[in-house]
C-alpha cells in the first residue's frame, strides 16, 4: 500500500511542486503587507504555472523537437512556445507593478500596505 | 480574397498599428494624436458595420492567421455574438474619443500622446478578445487589455489612483493566472487550443477531474475579471479614480468583454449540459450573482462620491449579466446580452455626465449636486435618462433586459431571482432618485446656465439617446438576440 502511494507521488512530483509553488506565491500575494513582497509572490505564482506547462510537455525517452537523423520521437514543442508568450506577459506585468510601486513610494513615502491605508484615511 | 474576409484581423491590426504610431507622432505634434485616434476609431466603426452586415446576411467569417489551418494555427471567428460585441466596442470607443479631448486636456495635459497610445492599445485588445477563436490568444489579449487598463487607471490625478491601480493589478493578475491554469488543464486533456476543436473533443471527457478543475479555474478567474460580488474589491477604487473617459471604458467595455469571455467559455467550450448538470456551476453562479445584485446596490446607496457610487452600481449590474449566464436558458441569455448592451450605454452615459460635472464644477460629492438641473440642463437631462433607464422604467432599454432576465428566472422555476431583480430596481431608484431630487428640486439663488464643453455634452447625449432607442426599437433587436441565444444553447 505504502509503496503504491510513493509511486503515485514520484510519478507526479512535477505537478506537486507546481501546486506547492503556486500556493506559496498565492499566499504571498494575498497576505504580505509589503508591496514588493506581493510582486515577488506574483512572480512565484506565475513561474509555477510556467513550470506546469513545461513539465507537462515532456515525455520520458523522447527528444527535443529538432530535426536530427536517427531520432524518430519528439516531444510537443507547443507548450514551450506558449510559455514564451506567457513570460513576456509576466515580465510586462512585473514592470508595470514595479513602476507603480516607485510612484507609490514617491507619493506616500512608504511601501507598507497598512501604513499607506493609514495615510489614505 | 475580398476585403470582407480580411476584416476580422484588420479590426485588431489597425488600432494596434495606430497605437504604435502614437508616441512617434506625439513627438512632433501633440494635437495630432487626438485626430489619429479619431480617424482610427471611425475606420474601425466602419469595419464593424461591414462585419455585422456580412455576418447577418451571409453567416460566420473564419480567418486563418498566416493561412495555417486550425487546429494548428490561430483562427479568428466572427459569428453573431462577436459581431455584436465588435459593434458595441467600436461605437463606444468612437464616442469616447470625442469625449476624451477636453477630459485629457484637463486631467493629464502633458501626457496626451501616451494616454492615446494606451487608449488605442486597450481598444485593439478588446476587439482582439471578441474576434479570436483561440483560447491562448484570448488569454494574451485579456492580459494586454488588463495591462493597459492598470496603467490608464494610474494616470488619474489623485494619488489614491495609484493604490486603486495596484490593487487592480494584483487581483487582475490572479484572475489571469487562474485562467492560464485552466487553459493548461484543457490543453493537457484535449491537446488543442482552438475553441471549436476543444468543444468537439471535450464531451467524452466530462467525467474527468482535470476538466472539472479547468472549468472551476476559468469561472473563478473570469469572475475576478467581471468583479462578481465577493471578488469585486478592486473595482470601486479603480473605476472611481481613473480619468472619466477611462471610467466609461472600464465599466462599459472591459467588464463586458470579461462577461463575453465567460459566455464563450461556458457555452461554447463547455456546454450547457456540463455546467448545469455535471458540475453545479450555473447554480453557484446565479446565487453569487443574486448576492452581487443586492450587495452592490446597498453599497452604492452608502456612497457619497458620485463615481464611487456608479462603480458600486456596476458591481450590481454585472450581477444581472452573471445571473443571465447562470440561468442558462434562452430568455436568460437574451437578458444577459441585452444588459451588456444597455449597461454599456447607461453606465457610459452616467460616467461621462459625472465626468462633465467634475470637469466644470470640480464637485464629486452627491450632496453638492443641488440645483445642477438648472445649471447644467443638458448634462443632467442625459444623466436623468440614463438613471431612469437604470431603474428599469419602460420604455427604456434596461426595462427589457430586466424583463428577459425575470422571464428566464420564471422559466427555470426560480422565482426568487425575479423577486431579487425587482428589489434591486427599487434600491437603484433609491440612490438615483435622491441625486435627481437634489439636482432638480432644490432652489438656489445663482442659477446661471454654465454647461460643460460641447465635445463632452454631445457624446453624453448620444449615449443617453441609445438608452431610449434600445427600448423603443426592441422589436428590431429581439430576433437578432434570439438568434445568438439559440446558437449558444
Amino acid at each position: 500500500m505504502r509503496r503504491v502511494e510513493l509511486e503515485w507521488i514520484v510519478g507526479r512530483y512535477n505537478y506537486l511542486i507546481f501546486i506547492a509553488l503556486a500556493l506559496i506565491g498565492f499566499y504571498a500575494m494575498i497576505a504580505k503587507k509589503n508591496l514588493i513582497k506581493k510582486i515577488i509572490g506574483m512572480n512565484i505564482f506565475q513561474t509555477a504555472i510556467f513550470l506546469f506547462y513545461i513539465s507537462m510537455a515532456d515525455i520520458e525517452g523522447r527528444k527535443a523537437p529538432i530535426l536530427v537523423p536517427g531520432v524518430e520521437e519528439y516531444v510537443n514543442p507547443l507548450p514551450h512556445v506558449l510559455i514564451l508568450t506567457a513570460i513576456v506577459v509576466c515580465v510586462s506585468t512585473t514592470a508595470v507593478a514595479l513602476s507603480l510601486i516607485v510612484k507609490i513610494y514617491q507619493k506616500f513615502g512608504s511601501i507598507e500596505e497598512d501604513e499607506i491605508m493609514e495615510m489614505m484615511k | 480574397m475580398n476585403i470582407i474576409q480580411n476584416l476580422p484581423i484588420l479590426v485588431v491590426i489597425v488600432p494596434l498599428i495606430a497605437s504604435f504610431c502614437m508616441p512617434i507622432i506625439g513627438l512632433f505634434r501633440r494635437r495630432y494624436c487626438f485626430y489619429l485616434t479619431l480617424i482610427t476609431n471611425f475606420l474601425i466603426l466602419i469595419f464593424a458595420m461591414l462585419l455585422l452586415n456580412y455576418v447577418i446576411n451571409q453567416g460566420e467569417i473564419h480567418y486563418y492567421l498566416g493561412n495555417w489551418e486550425p487546429p494548428y494555427g490561430i483562427e479568428y471567428v466572427i459569428d453573431h455574438l462577436s459581431a455584436f460585441m465588435i459593434i458595441l466596442i467600436s461605437f463606444i470607443a468612437f464616442i469616447m474619443t470625442i469625449y476624451s479631448k477636453e477630459d485629457v486636456e484637463n486631467e493629464l495635459p502633458t501626457n496626451a500622446p501616451l494616454f492615446y497610445t494606451l487608449f488605442m492599445l486597450l481598444t485593439a485588445s478588446l476587439l482582439g478578445i471578441v474576434s479570436t477563436g483561440d483560447l491562448f490568444n484570448l488569454y494574451v489579449f485579456l492580459e494586454i487589455a488588463s495591462l493597459s487598463a492598470y496603467t490608464l487607471v494610474a494616470v488619474g490625478k489623485k494619488k489614491d489612483a495609484l493604490i486603486g491601480s495596484f490593487n487592480y493589478l494584483i487581483m487582475g493578475t490572479l484572475g489571469a493566472c487562474f485562467i492560464l491554469i485552466g487553459i493548461g488543464f484543457l490543453y493537457l486533456v484535449t491537446g488543442s487550443l482552438n475553441m471549436a476543436d476543444i468543444a468537439l473533443r471535450l464531451p467524452s471527457l466530462y467525467s474527468s477531474h482535470v476538466v472539472h478543475a479547468a472549468a472551476i479555474f476559468f469561472v473563478v478567474g473570469l469572475s475576478i475579471k467581471i468583479a462578481l460580488f465577493p471578488l469585486h474589491v478592486w473595482l470601486p477604487d479603480a473605476h472611481a479614480h481613473a480619468p472619466s473617459t477611462i471610467s466609461v471604458f472600464l465599466s462599459g467595455l472591459v467588464l463586458k468583454v470579461g462577461a463575453y469571455a465567460m459566455i464563450r467559455v461556458l457555452f461554447d467550450i463547455f456546454t450547457v449540459e456540463f455546467f448545469v448538470n455535471t458540475l453545479p456551476i450555473a447554480e453557484v453562479l446565479s446565487w453569487m450573482a443574486a448576492i452581487a445584485i443586492i450587495a452592490g446596490s446597498i453599497n452604492a446607496i452608502a456612497q457619497k462620491d458620485i463615481k464611487r457610487m456608479l462603480a458600486y452600481s456596476s458591481v450590481s449590474q454585472m450581477g444581472y449579466i452573471a445571473l443571465g449566464i447562470g440561468l442558462a436558458n434562452t430568455p436568460g441569455i437574451m437578458g444577459s446580452l441585452l444588459h451588456i448592451l444597455n449597461h454599456a450605454f447607461m453606465k457610459g452615459c452616467l460616467f461621462s455626465a459625472a465626468g462633465a460635472i467634475i470637469h466644470k464644477y470640480k464637485i464629486r460629492n452627491v450632496h453638492q449636486f443641488k440645483g445642477l438641473g438648472k445649471k447644467m440642463p443638458y448634462t443632467m437631462a442625459a444623466f436623468s435618462i440614463a438613471a431612469i433607464s437604470m431603474v428599469g422604467a419602460p420604455p427604456f432599454g434596461a426595462f427589457f433586459s430586466k424583463l428577459f432576465l425575470a422571464l428566464g428566472a420564471i422559466e427555470s422555476g426560480k422565482w426568487i431571482f425575479a423577486l431579487i431583480i425587482l428589489i434591486s430596481s427599487l434600491l437603484n431608484a433609491a440612490y438615483f432618485f435622491s441625486i435627481l431630487e437634489r439636482a432638480y428640486f432644490t432652489k438656489l439663488h445663482d442659477e446661471e446656465i454654465e454647461e460643460a464643453p460641447i465635445s463632452m455634452v454631445l457624446p453624453t447625449f448620444i449615449l443617453a439617446m441609445g438608452c431610449i432607442a434600445f427600448g423603443v426599437f426592441m422589436f428590431i433587436l429581439e430576433p437578432f438576440l434570439r438568434d445568438i441565444a439559440t446558437s449558444l444553447l
